[in-house]
């Protein structure tokens, strides 16, 4: 056998192993994809008739097993609060603990703890949280079944979501800028305020955004925490509230039509108010974005 | 403004490994000192130990001493933030905080360290971007990103930015290594205006560099790969490169070895 040199033209195998590869790529992505397209497809499709101004602003109440009509404005108002509620207690604990991790821990033994709990935390299964929050807020503390207690549980769920991709986030903020910041007398906790968040601003929303995504959907927990009910309850603090998964939930398992019919609608809403809410993040982050000005 | 820096048997270490040692050097007010020496060294490690920099890697400590006229910068009670207000620092790759303006750039350390009337800062930030020669360039556009400018200009940016503060000694590690020659030209131009009211220490891989600017040169080496770096020899620039006392630092300007 000759060795060979010099330059040579690309062997025939190699050729064909390249097309087999590419080939094998977009069949996954058509796989990945599949499955997507064809629930949001049959969400629309059987969700877009109910999807009307009463449907929007009406609730269950009085409306009787066999009835059309109704809606699920007590699930939205619900699902809101306690997502938002949820939000305002995750974030700010979840932004903090990312800080520590990436400024203050340096790998040291502290660090090393949380960051094996927040990895514990991430696969706590749903149902997890909203027990811990039945047996301890409800059944210990004798707190009422609320959108609050529902907060809690899914809140439990955001927080690793939360330091987990801010925490990436905060470690590709280049250590040059942390040092141009320092070399200008600035002390650090100033040059993480001033410097660090806001150069990591897009995608801690984008993280945010991801769990608050994730926990619009999780019905689990708000099933052993918020209770259901058919009325409008506004306070989140007191009482059973609704919440649109728990719609989903009630109204799939009830025998009539018209009950499914609200079912997809409701799944249908929700996918909506994910999806404006990504839309708001986005405008957000696009607004704050250095590009803007240039 | 500009005060004198008096080193004394300093040495840095990362960890458990000594970067440098047993440095002692005057560093004269109103003057360039340029540090050479090939890399891994120690010129940047020691130059950053001079404002308190170094310690801010993990893991990173100094032994010694350092005096900035008569107080001692590794004192028990001595703020290191306000030790780097006092001596500021320029780096290798320009680094503009990527979210601010040019305006905001220039203006990070003052309204960083507490409030300033929105004129004051308009005259500081004027002030600092024609002291580092970029006011013309930039003047119609300040509220643009100063990520948006050539490196060139992003680096008389930061040098802006180093100067807005009011620092007794500008330290500058590598400022011209990422630049073409015409941006090192103007930095060079600069840095020689600079020193009329700075102190200002340049480490520098360009010897052309360091003879056209400085007035005072410091050669570092390391006796071989994993020892710590040492001051070889430091003193006028004409001296260290026609007459150097040293055999190394003739093998390292003459090109023989680094």
């Amino acid at each position: 056998m000759t060795v060979q040199t010099g330059i040579q033209p690309i062997s025939a195998a190699r050729r064909a192993k390249d097309r087999l590869v590419q080939v094998l790529v977009y069949l996954a992505f058509a796989l990945a994809v599949i499955p997507l397209l064809s629930v949001l497809w049959l969400v629309v499709k059987n969700g877009i008739g109910r999807l009307d101004m009463e449907f929007l602003t009406h609730s269950m109440r009085n409306i009787g097993a066999r009835d059309a009509g109704g809606g699920a404005y007590h699930a939205i108002i619900g699902t809101l609060e306690q997502v938002l509620l949820a939000s305002l207690i995750a974030v700010p604990i979840g932004l903090l603990t990312a800080v520590y991790l990436v400024e203050y821990g340096e790998g040291g033994r502290l660090s090393r703890i949380i960051s094996f709990f927040v990895d514990v935390m991430t696969g706590v299964p749903s149902v997890v949280s909203g027990l811990f929050v039945l047996a301890f807020w409800i059944l210990v503390l004798g707190m009422p079944f609320s959108g609050f207690a529902g907060a809690l549980a899914l809140s439990i769920l955001m927080m690793p979501v939360v330091v987990r991709s801010a925490e990436e986030m905060l470690r590709l903020v280049p250590r040059e800028l942390r040092e141009a910041s320092y070399a200008l007398g600035v002390p650090k906790w100033r040059t993480i305020v001033k410097v660090v968040l806001p150069t990591a601003f897009t995608g801690i929303v984008t993280g945010v955004m991801l769990a608050v995504a994730r926990v619009a959907g999780e019905t689990a927990p708000l099933l052993l925490t918020v209770f259901i009910t058919d009325s409008i309850n506004n306070d989140p603090f007191n009482g059973p509230q609704m919440g649109l998964p728990l719609y989903v939930f009630d109204q799939a398992g009830r025998p009539t039509d018209t009950a499914i019919n609200r079912a997809w609608t409701g799944a249908l809403t929700l996918i909506l108010i994910v999806m404006l809410l990504n839309l708001v993040a986005r405008l957000i982050t696009w607004w704050r974005s250095p590009a803007r000005r240039r | 403004m500009a005060k004198q820096i008096e080193v004394a048997g300093l040495d840095a270490y990362y960890g458990s490994h000594k970067a440098i040692e047993g440095i002692s050097m005057t560093i004269e007010p109103r003057s360039v000192t340029a540090f050479i020496g090939p890399s891994g060294c120690g010129k940047s490690t020691f130059l950053r130990t001079l404002n308190r920099m170094h310690e801010v890697i993990p893991g990173a400590r100094v032994e010694g001493k350092v005096r900035l006229e008569d107080q001692d910068l590794y004192g028990a009670d001595v703020d290191p933030v306000s030790v780097r207000r006092t001596i500021g620092m320029v780096f290798q790759r320009p680094n503009p905080f990527p979210t601010m303006s040019i305006f905001d750039n220039v203006a990070a350390g003052l309204r960083l360290n507490g409030r300033h009337s929105r004129s004051e800062l308009d005259g500081i930030v004027e002030e600092s971007l024609k002291g580092a020669n970029l006011w013309n360039e930039v003047k119609d556009r300040l509220n643009k990103p100063g990520a948006g400018l050539s490196g060139g200009q992003q680096q008389r940016l930061c040098i802006a930015r180093a100067i807005a503060v009011r620092p007794q000694v500008l330290l500058m590690d590598e400022p011209c290594s990422a630049l073409d020659p015409i941006s090192t030209l103007a930095i060079e131009d600069l840095i020689s205006q600079l020193k009329q009211d700075y102190t200002i220490v340049i480490v520098t891989h360009n010897m052309q560099q360091a003879a056209r600017v400085s007035d005072k040169t410091a050669f570092f080496n390391l006796a071989a790969q994993g020892q710590p770096g040492k001051l070889v020899e430091m003193d006028e620039t004409s001296k260290i490169f026609t007459n150097p006392a040293e055999k190394a630092t003739e093998d390292y300007i003459t090109g023989r070895f680094g």
